[in-house]
């Protein structure tokens, strides 16, 4: 099937996972008040089941969308770039339902409404990483940041989750007006909000509005350094991810980076990489605070949750190392990292949910001493998350790191690197200093709740997807390699990768041997 | 049985037996354990013994190798190989690892499975090590040892097993992640001169890397493996780690764990940047740093009050030894120092053995608690001289023929370097013949140490065959030796062939190597040739 964009079906089969998804959030939503209508009770557990059901709909669309459908520019991309990162999107969100169907149970917080808006965030955030233009990387963004910052506060009984959630919104509203501004000023120079023909004006470097322009760029990324939380934009990350439930603060670590990454590499490393001179810079240095500065924070956090948000800032900044390098093999290494990432992310906070009991009350490090002892797969499964974020060998965090450290070298970047490596380093030893709790220390007092099948089957999925990752990457590499090439790019984008080439084969008798 | 013993499966087979084993002390009961984790080492012993035998001495290629493609996007395979260094690795290794187990019986006491199965772990992740003819799997396997050591030292440890357990934890990773920078960047140097990524040893070899390069590539690899070494400055998470770690892991620590740090000098980091490894201030630093290591090591020694601290320093000085061979790069001083890496391996892991019986019995460990003991245990103060003279390197045991092969080797090229060199032997029986007096001789005034009873069976039969290897190559180390000369001297020819001066600016020629893919493109080449004079 081949869209043009010339109807409006073309858009809605172009975007069917996304509409499927918000279909299985709605319908969630209504059936579920009608259902209980003003009984203060519970939801039915079909709510969770019918959440994971559209979330399998829509990875199953998404599937079909990769293997029928071929698609011209438009509003909305159909390319493999946009496709994996809907995978990565949609098995985060799956497994973030298997955790919170546990969660939602022990903390008795099962209402249909939690999952109608996990639903809707993860359509927002599929919307942005598919945006080809400026205002629906808006809309996408909006969508997916307001269900999250309900999601933040959702513990409403509990203070911190309130503050949390607050803190969230404002900081997010204030990252939003950047990029809205930024959108704004872009408009106002091009007169149009399609990133290609936006980037046309760059290219061909007319000097009228040029300063415009260029701070329309930099708000652009100021916005989305806000929403990767990227240091000096990272305050808001660890207080939102501490104070909200933990079945939300796996989830948002994953998903909202990963939409806003894979948005931010197709509008940066794709679509503005003939302004690369402008952007490269601003993106280095925020790649070598991010991995520096949440590092050394991290070392001296005692509550894990905290820690695990420090390290999920720093993963930002491996990441932006991958940004930084502006090639199709950069935006693979980020691709895979995100998929691993989300992976292990997820298993480490449903395990500290689950050590955390009731209330998220046992948090700290010295909660988890003998837990490898007393609780063996409860411990073991940490053990292979924690090393995994650390980036040991044999799991999938070491080859992506790897991954990322070969798009750096190859591009050149051998300080950010060696920074890498260096950050790494720093990492290892606040992960480990879980690990030396749970093993070499005996006797926290407080019993950890035993789980329930649907925590056991996303645990083993993640750490299983983990070492698998670690062990035999071949097939999974080779998919986001294609998917790192395959992304509809500005016309002018693709002409200035051409540029060059019609010199190479110029003349072509000079260099072969004269009969 | 000889096509087992003819390919690469026995070595993957080695590396299988730990791991299962590894799990089925984990499934099994704790009682069972230790018996599983015994049985699972000698299989390994039994199967890996034979090599020596099948091993074809005279030639340097490797043998058993196989490569197949693993992560083929990325150029990765499992490969495997052994010459002759490895050869000796890996059955040092596999000596070792049934006698550790046996020794931690009575010493282990509690989460046995745990234990053991992290024993286990660590065997494939050295013997892994020791067979990879690949940098991605080499590091895999270089960094999977780190976690079970971490736990052995830190769950099984002493008091201050935590702080020892991190300690050597940062600084061998610290290590390894700039070599990990550095396999990155050949992996690229590859892709730029052959048009596609490999991490395959054979592959890398045939770069040809710009001097200065090598020099930060040298710098990289070798760190990592100077920490494991360890070499002077970085030596001291050394001391903790051996002194808190239960008997097993001082045993694994010293006897294995060091000579790796020795053996990626050999195998990689010396061979992959050869203008590197024969640059003169390179050469300088490292022979200064050992020569260093030798005598501060010693004096340091002279005055430790617990005796396995002071164990803990001899592997420093000898280490230095085993440097200084490596890097005068003649043939003597390279046998001689593949040899000493032996004989450290059975002498230290012996002595430490020897003072974990007597902590078990008094648990102390100050030369000073002790004294006379002789009368009452006579077995252990045999063992414990005999492994003494030899670790001192007394002629008629293993560690003479190392120390001497090695001060011959470097003589030839650095006179000044192996006279000082020489001293380190003599302050070597100025701490180790004291200590014997201190513990085995002198009056037996203490009460607690009348009662002393002597080594039971287990504890003989643990020692026995370090006893015996230690006389046996100590008279007669030939075949040993025969196994070794002939990848020493490829190595040394490989080396002095591609050393180029730091501002060279022309293309190095690329040697005749044993390597299979080399010679399939030398024939291509030459059949060229030929059809073009047939033209």
């Amino acid at each position: 099937m081949i869209l043009d964009f010339s109807s409006n079906t073309d858009y809605l089969v172009a975007l069917l996972p996304e509409g499927l998804l918000a279909l299985a959030a709605f319908g969630i939503l209504l059936a579920d008040v009608f259902q209980r209508g003003d009984r203060p009770e519970p939801s039915g557990a079909w709510t969770a089941y019918a959440a994971i059901a559209g979330t399998l709909i829509a990875a199953a669309a998404n599937l079909w969308l990769l293997l029928e459908v071929d698609a011209g520019p438009g509003l909305v991309a159909v390319d493999g770039f946009r496709l994996a990162a809907n995978f990565i999107l949609l098995s985060g969100t799956l497994l973030a339902l298997l955790f919170a169907i546990d969660y939602q149970r022990r903390e008795s917080m099962h209402v249909g409404e939690f999952y109608a808006l996990l639903l809707l965030a993860t359509v927002g955030m599929m919307v942005l990483v598919a945006a080809q233009d400026l205002l629906l990387i808006f809309l996408g963004l909006e969508l997916m940041s307001i269900a999250v910052y309900i999601l933040t506060g959702f513990n409403r009984t509990d203070p911190r989750s309130a503050e949390a959630g607050l803190k969230y919104f404002l900081v997010g509203a204030f990252a939003s007006a950047f990029l809205l501004y930024g959108i704004a000023l872009l408009y106002g120079v091009t007169g149009n909000t399609n990133i290609a023909d936006v980037v046309d004006r760059v290219v061909t470097g007319s000097a009228e509005g040029e300063v415009m322009l260029l701070a329309g760029v930099l708000l652009l990324l100021i916005g989305f350094a806000y929403k990767v939380a990227a240091v000096p934009f990272h305050m808001w990350a660890p207080d939102a991810y501490e104070g909200a439930p933990t079945s939300v603060t796996g989830y948002m670590a994953v998903g909202v980076k990963t939409a806003a990454f894979v948005a931010l590499l197709r509008v940066f490393s794709v679509q503005l990489a003939p302004a690369a001179d402008f952007w490269t810079g601003i993106v280095w240095w925020l790649a070598m605070l991010t991995m520096i500065v949440p590092n050394l924070v991290a070392l001296v956090q005692n509550n894990v949750k905290r820690m695990l948000a420090y390290s999920s800032v720093a993963h930002a900044g491996y990441l932006l190392v991958g940004v930084a390098a502006g090639t199709a093999f950069g935006r693979a290494a980020a691709l895979f990292y995100l998929a691993v990432y989300t992976l292990m992310t997820l298993g480490a906070f449903a395990i500290l949910s689950l050590v955390a009991g009731k209330g998220d009350r046992h948090m700290n490090l010295a909660d988890f001493r003998g837990l490898g002892w007393r609780r063996p797969a409860l411990g073991f499964g940490l053990l292979i998350f924690l090393l995994s974020l650390a980036g040991f060998p044999p799991t999938g965090g070491f080859v992506a790191k790897l991954y990322i450290l070969r798009a750096a070298i190859d591009a050149g970047e051998v300080t950010l690197a060696v920074t890498l490596v260096l950050a790494s380093l720093l990492s290892y030893y606040y992960y480990l200093r879980v690990v030396w709790k749970m093993y070499f220390e005996e006797g926290a007092d407080h019993d950890v709740a035993s789980s329930n099948g649907s925590f056991r089957l996303g645990a083993a999925l993640c750490a299983a997807g983990v070492l698998l990752l670690g062990l035999l990457p071949g097939p999974v590499l080779r998919g986001f390699e294609w998917a790192g090439s395959d992304i509809v790019g500005g016309a002018a984008a693709t002409t200035a990768i051409e540029a060059p080439r019609p010199d190479a084969p110029a003349n072509p008798s000079a260099g072969g041997p004269a009969p | 049985m000889g096509k087992l013993y003819g390919t690469h499966w026995i070595l993957t087979l080695l590396l299988a037996v730990p791991l299962t084993g590894a799990v089925a002390c984990l499934v099994g009961p704790e009682r069972r354990a230790r018996w599983t984790a015994l049985a699972t080492t000698l299989v390994a012993l039994a199967l890996s013994l034979p090599l020596f035998w099948t091993f074809s001495t005279g030639t340097a290629e490797f043998q058993n190798a196989a490569s197949f493609p693993w992560i083929e996007r990325w150029g990765i395979s499992y490969a495997v190989g052994l010459d002759g260094i490895s050869l000796l690795m890996l059955l040092l290794t596999t000596v070792l690892m049934p006698l550790v187990v046996a020794g931690s019986f009575s010493q282990i006491g509690r989460r046995e499975r745990a234990f053991y199965a992290s024993l286990l772990i660590l065997m494939m992740g050295m013997l892994g090590v020791f067979v990879s003819l690949d940098l991605f799997l080499f590091y895999m396997f270089w960094e999977v040892m780190l976690i079970p050591m971490y736990m052995i030292i830190g769950i099984w440890g002493g008091k201050r097993r935590i702080y020892s357990a991190v300690k050597f934890f940062l600084f061998t990773a610290a290590g390894s992640l700039l070599m990990l920078v550095a396999i990155v960047a050949l992996v690229h140097l590859h892709q730029q001169q052959f048009g596609e990524a490999s991490f395959a040893y054979a592959d890398l070899l045939r770069l040809s890397i710009p001097p200065r390069l090598q020099l930060w590539l040298f710098g990289a690899f070798g760190l990592a493996f100077a920490i494991k070494v360890p070499l002077f400055p970085l030596h001291t998470w050394l001391p903790d780690a051996h002194v808190e770690a239960p008997t097993a892991g001082s045993v694994i620590l010293a006897g294995i764990l060091l000579k790796m740090g020795v053996y990626g000098f050999l195998r990689f980091a010396i061979p992959l940047f050869p203008s590197a490894a024969m640059n003169r201030g390179v050469v300088a630093v490292i022979l200064l740093l050992g020569l260093i290591g030798i005598v501060y090591a010693a004096w340091v020694a002279a005055v430790q009050p617990d005796a396995k601290k002071l164990i803990a320093y001899t592997s420093v000085a000898h280490l230095g030894f085993v440097m200084l061979g490596v890097f005068a790069l003649t043939p003597q001083s390279l046998e001689g120092a593949i040899l000493q890496m032996v004989n450290h391996g059975i002498s230290t892991g012996a002595l430490f053995l020897l003072i974990g019986m007597i902590y078990e019995r008094r648990h102390t460990r100050l030369i000073a608690d002790f004294g006379g003991i002789a009368r009452v245990m006579p077995f252990f103060a045999m063992a414990l001289t005999v492994v003494a003279l030899s670790s001192i390197g007394l002629p008629g045991t293993n560690g003479f023929v190392g120390e001497f092969l090695i001060l011959v080797g470097t003589f030839q090229r650095y006179p000044v370097v192996a006279v000082l060199a020489t001293t380190g032997v003599i302050f070597a029986a100025a701490y180790m013949l004291p200590m014997v007096q201190r513990i085995i001789l002198n009056p037996l005034t203490d009460d607690e140490n009348r009662e002393l009873s002597d080594l039971n069976g287990r504890e003989r039969a643990v020692l026995a065959p370090l006893l015996g290897l230690i006389l046996l190559i100590g008279v007669y180390p030939q075949p040993f030796l025969d196994r070794i000369s002939p990848s020493v001297n490829s190595l040394i020819e490989y080396v002095e062939a591609r050393a180029l001066p730091m501002e060279a600016e022309q293309e190095p020629e690329i040697p005749a190597v044993a390597f299979e893919l080399t010679q399939r493109e030398g024939n291509h080449t030459l059949e060229e040739e030929r059809g073009e004079i047939g033209r």
